[in-house]
């Protein structure tokens, strides 16, 4: 009995039984892990020197992430005090009441956030989350190839000329694809550029009773083009690739051209790159697609004003030059998409030639609702159920893709899909 | 007579054929894995790369230096070793009171025992979390992830312990007591030596087991009591999977639960075929 209870004691101490509540010295930030989240641990380090404050730091799979903030909030929250958000959730949670509205002083600049990033993460014109870095896609294609084939890529080119122009450059028997495009299905993965490309055909999501619109002409039309396109030009086994291969791919040259995330071109590593604004086919609005990982304060939180304070810190011009001046990292390394200011400066347009590309790509991305969509989101419809609906359409482009579906069957089947998971969700 | 000569000669090659391939087969994935550790994140996509490539240890510098490695790895080791002692310490009286003092209802609790381990996880996510982050206070501590991979285990833990016990022929233990030795002294001087082989595979199976959960370990963690795989689960980035830097931390966080095994092969083996051939 006695071992029993020594036993237990030992446990008990050896193990913390009851941990010391967390004070206003310490935030827990939950980021998901990407190059510029993890930087900023180590950037932070001179927060923590000037202010006192503690940061503990948890890395998170993005769905575990957005799983955890949930069931927290569900809870009456206080795990975290700072979490890493994307502009899918920004809208959906500040309206639901789960993270706090954010307001700056006026050194923080508010106007210098790029517009379109600033109206994705609010709900009815009051912030939600603050920009820690934002994209859009581009096309990114090799000049040399298009040089030689004689062919060239403008500016919101017409689909007709980006598919001409990728049969120019297409020598699979030289390891050359004419277009590498993301197919490996998620709502994040494939159907991130599948929607830039059925908005650019004048499609959308839903309609304005958000009854699901997939097996509209729109849609047909933009799918087909999609997989003649990457199915005739595309690398073989497209349907597995997403960001990771296609920029392996395009590293060891064995692409034209690739239309992704405008994040891309800053791990580009091969001569002759050239870029150029999104394709469209007769409406450039929804071309150019819209994404940013912002930083929030979810409303169980005890330390709500620190935690502000830090996010204002972090987001800020200030936190761009501290990335800029610490010694391990650079203006190659600052975060972008997200100030009007970091383009202004010289040393990070000597570094980054796709800087102007990108900035015009994100100004010109509209995530507002319109009369073409009743949802705000470019690349996807921030409403709850989007995740699941973009999953399950995701599937069925891959399938199409894949030739194990026709077209006709696919879009058929994903409105099936789409329309019972809005139907069950009560829209109608 | 030469068929029979014929037929064991061509056992004895074939055996170990078969012994091998089976053993490559299952030990492909771990060697795949420490592999792929060594090629950086582009090498480990490119098909050319796929056998033949500079190795880099950057994904390790990289674990280490910006992921706090070791941090992670003494919480997998406390709570994997607090929850095996606190196992066995409650499932040993256990499955001892149940194979020597058997009552009608043994059998029904040890199904139901077992019948613990069908309930979906996710069921119990939220009462889970609420209880222990706003009634109990212990959330995100090593005492809570130690309670719950003790619980998650002790239906396999009694389980098997109880099969191995009900091998100790029954006289032995009564010897024990007409010789007055009490019942704690049954179970220290005379079970537990009989059985040892038993209550050591027992033991390494559930360090295994609460070395690799992740469910939980994930879920009811932040900082403070995280354990190697919310390591894993945190290098799964937004823009897909980086195979070098993922196979990295993979490869150290089972590292140690491989060599623990192979060192301890012998007992593994000893506690799983215990009483197999009668």
């Amino acid at each position: 009995m006695k071992a029993l209870q020594a036993s237990a004691l030992a446990l008990m101490a050896a193990t913390g039984f009851a941990q010391a509540g967390s004070h206003a010295s310490e935030l827990t930030i939950a980021i998901v892990n990407n190059g510029h989240m993890i930087n900023m641990q180590k950037v932070a380090e001179a927060y923590t020197a000037e202010t006192g404050v503690k940061l503990k730091w948890v890395s998170l799979e993005e769905g575990v992430l957005r799983e955890q903030v949930t069931s927290d909030t569900a809870t009456g929250g206080g795990q975290y005090d700072v979490i890493n958000i994307g502009m899918q959730e920004a809208p959906i949670w500040g309206a639901a009441g789960w993270i706090e509205p954010l307001e700056f002083g006026a050194e923080y600049d508010m106007d210098d956030i790029l517009p379109a990033i600033r109206a994705g993460l609010s709900h009815e014109g009051t912030m939600y989350a603050a920009p820690f870095y934002g994209e859009s896609s581009m096309v990114m294609y090799r000049k040399d190839l298009t040089d030689a084939a004689g062919v060239s890529v403008a500016d919101n080119d017409s689909w007709d000329n980006i598919k001409a122009a990728a049969a120019a450059m297409h020598d699979p028997d030289n390891g050359v694809y004419g277009a590498c495009l993301r197919g490996k299905p998620g709502w994040g993965d494939n159907m991130a550029f599948i929607t830039t490309m059925v908005n650019s055909f004048g499609g959308a999501w839903f309609d304005a009773d958000f009854k699901p619109t997939i097996d509209s002409d729109e849609w047909r039309a933009a799918i087909n083009f999609y997989v003649d396109l990457l199915g005739n030009y595309g690398p073989p086994g497209s349907e597995g690739n997403s960001f990771n291969e296609i920029l392996a791919l395009y590293n060891e040259g064995k692409c034209g051209m690739w239309i992704d995330a405008t994040i891309a071109a800053s791990f580009l590593e091969v001569d002759g790159v050239a870029y150029a604004q999104s394709p469209n086919a007769g409406n450039p609005v929804g071309a150019n697609w819209l994404w940013a990982w912002a930083m929030a304060v979810p409303t169980g939180t005890a330390n709500t004003d620190e935690a502000k304070a830090f996010i204002e810190w972090a987001t800020s011009k200030e936190y761009v030059q501290a990335v800029a001046n610490h010694p391990d990292f650079g203006w190659g390394s600052v975060p972008t998409g997200q100030r009007a200011s970091t383009y202004m400066f010289d040393e990070f347009k000597a570094v980054a030639s796709f800087a102007g590309a990108e900035m015009a790509a994100i100004e010109s991305a509209a995530p507002e609702a319109t009369d073409l969509k009743p949802y705000v989101g470019v690349q996807f419809a921030a409403i709850p159920e989007f995740p699941q609906v973009g999953s399950a359409v995701a599937q069925e482009m891959a399938a199409a893709l894949s030739g194990a579906k026709s077209v006709d069957e696919a879009l058929a089947a994903s409105q099936a899909a789409a329309d019972a998971i809005m139907s069950e969700a009560g829209y109608y | 007579m030469a068929i029979v000569a014929q037929e064991s000669r061509l056992s004895r090659v074939l055996w170990p054929i078969l012994a091998w391939t089976i053993a490559i087969i299952f030990f492909f994935p771990i060697f795949w894995l420490v592999f792929t550790s060594f090629k950086t994140d582009a090498d480990a996509v490119k098909p050319e790369h796929l056998i033949f490539f500079t190795p880099t240890l950057e994904n390790y510098i990289n674990m280490t230096e910006n992921y706090d490695y070791w941090r992670f790895a003494i919480n997998s080791v406390i709570t994997s070793v607090f929850a095996t002692l606190f196992a066995l310490i409650v499932g040993v009286p256990c499955a001892y009171a149940m194979a020597f003092n058997p009552t009608r209802a043994t059998k029904d609790i040890l199904m139901w025992m077992l019948s613990t381990k069908m309930l979906p996880a996710a069921a119990v996510l939220y009462p889970m979390t609420f209880l222990t982050k706003n009634f109990l206070g212990i959330y995100d501590t090593h005492f809570l992830v130690i309670v719950v991979l003790c619980l998650i285990n002790l239906p396999i833990v009694i389980w098997m312990l109880f099969t191995y016990f009900k091998e100790i022929p029954k006289e032995i233990i009564e010897a024990g007591k007409m010789d007055g030795v009490s019942t704690w002294g049954e179970i220290k001087d005379i079970l537990i030596p009989l059985a040892w082989g038993g209550v050591a595979s027992t033991a390494l199976l559930c360090f295994i087991f609460c070395w690799n959960e992740a469910y939980w370990t994930v879920r009811l963690t932040t900082t403070e009591a995280a354990t190697l795989s919310k390591l894993i689960e945190g290098n799964r980035a937004p823009e897909g999977l980086f195979f070098g830097r993922l196979s990295a931390v993979s490869a150290a966080a089972v590292g140690p639960i491989v060599v623990l095994g192979w060192f301890c092969q012998k007992q593994l083996v000893q506690g799983l075929t215990f009483g197999a051939v009668k």
